[in-house]
């Protein structure tokens, strides 16, 4: 087996074990790359069938074209698709003038956490890699969250030889993470190995192009000429910028995403 | 928006690496923990290597470098992978970090373990995934607690390549006796736990000595760099061991009937025969299943996720099995093993717990504790104090409430490995140094504890060179409830609702509509009116209430000069049995 061959046949372990040991089960679909691959992912390792609803948390503040492909690939693949809003935020005005790590919070952590209990979600399936910060850096495969949706990252469990944590008491929930592993070009090589669907705002346009995506007035483009997916890997190849660069909400503080993540941000 | 982030502008061709990514598509990728001692320098030894190599992006070098400027501090490598803000305060390392890097000639996974007492779950779960481990040893305070303890949990973990990592060299005045004197001392201790090094060099990583660049100031040293000494140690090839694929789900998606499962080692073709443990029940790869078309395989090797379509349709599930018929796993409810405990409530001897082995789960107690030791001290504890500790190792007697198919560690890892929970939480783990041979002999029946040796199912015929009634050679199954059994062989045929009395082991066996219904202890079975067989498969002539009640009560009082009678009086071989003839391998 190579490399990406190695990486795929482990996610698909990952996929299957959360889906024999944890109950309500679902996928947290961004529409960026790392959980469009979790998509195919998915699809592989249940032949075809995903037993399992995507969701989708919608900000209200996405890049609008991000809300058509989402559809359009939803009924292409036929998904199960669950979007869900903090209505209740958004109603009172919630957005990134109110401060940036306060509206991820409400828009982002408080709206998937309302969705996790509303559903009653034993598990979470999410496109975390551990390259793309420190938190995640240190996070498990199988990552439990409290009650209030809390993770306690002082003090995770033991996690060894592909036993995952799968007790756990009710009301808590696992955070799945089948990508851990991956790094943001084994995602890219993967992309073009499978031909898979992917956003083009991923493709530079004008001269630019998104590296991350996210929230249109908090993710930025970055300047590239990169138009296919070989170009964009070259670029990376070569590149010392992390990924993430582009992501205000990181740049807010030092410690912003071990914050915003202990409270239940993905 | 646009941020002024410009990718274009660092095109320096000669990188190390690619920052954070370690493998292109085709190189290998090693996988390496580096532990040891708390403050001796893990984190800070790592960060320099990655660094040097250029393996992180700029961003993250700099924000480390914003923290230390706000905070008054100097630039302390080690933040570059202590990411939690806890973890800079106190300066320790609280989980395991994982970061990618390249050098030259291949990709690397560091994981970085914490080595503080109190986070030795963490140091586990960081080290049962390397491929190598790298001990960091301070050159002013030596060899200590921790550093033994890891070293020994690496030998149970099964990580057998190790280095050494002197560190802090300048705190020893560069001496060379210091680095030997420490190299000496912990050769030793890892000998005694099983382990050799590979190799031992001294650094400074603080400031980068020998890390990827070789030092003046350490100019007595004739070995290696680390990062040489990271390229020098050799990859383990993946598992080519016996076909093992522990079974994680069976799916029934469309008509087909999917057996979904990682190989963990040799590899499975499409058209051979396989045996599904601890059922027994023997087909034929019909074909491995995909969802794209070019997917498509005959066969998978060690490693990969792979969907199995048998031939011939049982009831399967998760936590089998399935194997080569001739290279089975073993079949048992007990075994010895190597445990290690990190759970906040020591472990109790004869208490129940969930062992999880592969995909396998079942309710297990630790029988007896053989032999208790202090892991970093190695000293003998008092075994019979009935519980294991926190940090403690031991050999066990364990005893299961099902019996599981698994293997000895030293012939297969993924199936001869196992950990414990205790409520919640994994809380211990082990590997399997021997297991008793009880159950694979002889094929029975299991509910829970109880158990009903017999060999209805088992193949006779008369062997015409001989002249002897032999038993045929095939696969001993266990049926557990739920399972169907094979009511018609060449030797046998029984109707699908009867009762089969073990006198030996003091049980029925209900089978109804084919399958096995439960077991119940001899003395509270109740006549149902239904047919009997004893445990060979010979009809028993029972026909009411008070035939039962005499029949028990003869075969209770059963000696073996009064059998040949009993049986006479009771048994009728031809009910359901015939005898086949047959010249050694070849039955009619």
């Amino acid at each position: 087996m190579n490399h990406l061959q190695a990486l795929e046949a482990h996610s698909i372990f990952i996929l299957r074990e959360a889906y024999a040991k944890l109950g309500r089960l679902g996928l947290l679909w961004s529409i960026g790359k790392d959980s469009t691959v979790l998509l195919w992912l998915a699809k592989k390792a249940f032949f075809g069938r995903c037993p399992f609803p995507f969701i989708h948390v919608d900000t209200s503040y996405k890049i609008p074209e991000m809300i058509v492909w989402r559809d359009k690939i939803a009924a292409e693949l036929g998904l199960e698709l669950i979007v869900h809003q903090n209505v209740k935020a958004l109603a009172e005005g919630m957005g990134p003038q109110q401060g940036r790590l306060v509206c991820c919070r409400a828009l982002k952590t408080d709206a998937l956490n309302e969705m996790t209990r509303e559903r009653g979600f034993d598990g979470l399936i999410v496109g975390v890699r551990r390259d793309e910060e420190g938190s995640r850096s240190k996070e498990r495969v199988f990552s439990e969250r409290n009650r209030e949706d809390e993770w306690d990252y002082a003090n995770q469990p033991p996690e060894l030889w592909g036993q995952f944590k799968t007790d756990f008491p009710q009301g808590h929930h696992i955070r799945v993470h089948p990508l851990l592993q991956w790094c943001e070009l084994d995602i890219w090589r993967y992309i073009e190995r499978e031909g898979m669907p992917l956003i083009d705002l991923y493709f530079a346009r004008d001269g630019e192009r998104y590296r991350s995506l996210g929230c249109a007035p908090c993710t930025g483009r970055i300047k590239s000429q990169a138009r296919t997916i070989p170009e964009i890997i070259a670029e990376l190849e070569r590149t010392s910028v992390g990924e993430r660069a582009g992501r205000a909400q990181d740049q807010e503080d030092a410690y912003a995403m071990q914050k915003l993540r202990r409270d239940g941000y993905m | 928006m646009t941020l002024s982030t410009d990718l274009t502008a660092d095109l320096t061709a000669d990188r190390i690496a690619a920052p954070n990514c370690a493998a292109d598509k085709s190189r290998e990728l090693f996988k390496l923990v580096f532990v040891g001692h708390v403050d001796h320098g893990k984190s800070t030894v790592l960060g320099r290597l990655l660094l040097d190599a250029g393996a992180l992006p700029q961003g993250a070098v700099d924000r480390v470098k914003t923290v230390a400027a706000e905070t008054g501090q100097p630039f302390e490598p080690a933040h570059l992978l202590d990411a939690f803000e806890e973890e800079r305060r106190q300066g320790i390392t609280i989980d395991s970090t994982q970061l990618q890097f390249r050098t030259a000639r291949r990709g690397y996974v560091v994981i970085d373990a914490p080595g503080h007492k109190e986070f030795l779950k963490n140091m586990i779960s960081g080290a049962s995934e390397a491929e190598a481990a790298f001990l960091v040893v301070d050159a002013q305070r030596g060899v200590e607690e921790q550093t033994r303890r890891h070293a020994r949990m690496l030998s149970l973990l099964g990580v057998n390549q190790v280095g050494l990592v002197v560190n802090k060299m300048d705190l020893a005045g560069w001496d060379q006796q210091v680095f030997e004197r420490i190299a000496g001392e912990l050769t030793e201790f890892l000998q005694a736990v099983g382990l050799t090094p590979a190799v031992a060099t001294p650094v400074a990583a603080l400031e980068g000595d020998n890390v990827s660049r070789p030092s003046a100031r350490l100019a007595w040293f004739r070995g290696p760099t680390l990062l040489e000494a990271l390229d020098g140690l050799t990859k383990i090839s993946p598992d080519a061991g016996p076909l093992r694929l522990p079974l994680q789900a069976v799916y029934r998606f469309d008509e087909r009937r999917i057996l979904a499962g990682r190989v963990e080692s040799g590899a499975v073709r499409r058209g051979e025969e396989i045996l599904i443990s601890p059922g027994g029940k023997r087909t034929k790869v019909a074909a491995l299943a995909a969802w794209l078309d070019r997917d498509l395989r005959e066969q998978a090797g060690p490693g990969e996720s792979i969907g199995l379509v048998a031939a011939d349709e049982f009831f399967n599930r998760r936590g089998e099995i399935v194997s080569r018929p001739d290279d089975a796993p073993l079949v048992t409810d007990r075994f010895k093993a190597s445990l290690f405990w990190m759970g906040r409530r020591p472990l109790q001897i004869k208490r129940r717990y969930k062992l999880k082995l592969a995909t396998a789960e079942a309710e297990a107690e630790v029988a007896q504790i053989l032999r208790l030791v202090d892991s970093s001290t190695l000293k003998p504890l008092a075994a019979d104090r009935g519980e294991i500790g926190a940090d403690e190792t031991a050999e066990v007697e364990i005893r299961l409430q099902k019996p599981l198919a698994l293997d000895l560690f030293s012939r297969s890892k993924a199936t001869g490995r196992f950990v414990i929970v205790d409520g919640f939480d994994v809380a211990g783990g082990g590997v399997v140094t021997s297991a008793e041979e009880g159950l694979t002999a002889e094929s029975g029946f299991f509910e829970g504890a109880l158990r009903a040796r017999c060999e209805v199912f088992e193949e006779f015929y008369y062997d015409l060179g001989e002249m002897n009634v032999n038993k045929a050679p095939g696969p001993r199954p266990l049926y557990g409830v739920g399972d169907p059994t094979p009511l018609k062989g060449r030797s046998y045929e029984y109707p699908e609702f009867f009762d089969i009395v073990v006198f030996r082991d003091k049980m029925v066996v209900k089978i109804r509509r084919g399958l096995v219904a439960g077991l119940t202890p001899l003395d509270q079975h109740a006549y149902e009116g239904l047919p009997m067989v004893n445990g060979r498969g010979f009809a028993l002539q029972v026909k009411s209430t008070e035939d039962w009640r005499l029949a028990r009560a003869e075969w209770a009082e059963m000696t073996p000069e009064a059998e040949p009678l009993l049986a006479a009086r009771w048994l009728d071989f031809t009910a359901y049995r015939r005898i086949p003839f047959g010249r050694g391998d070849l039955v009619i």
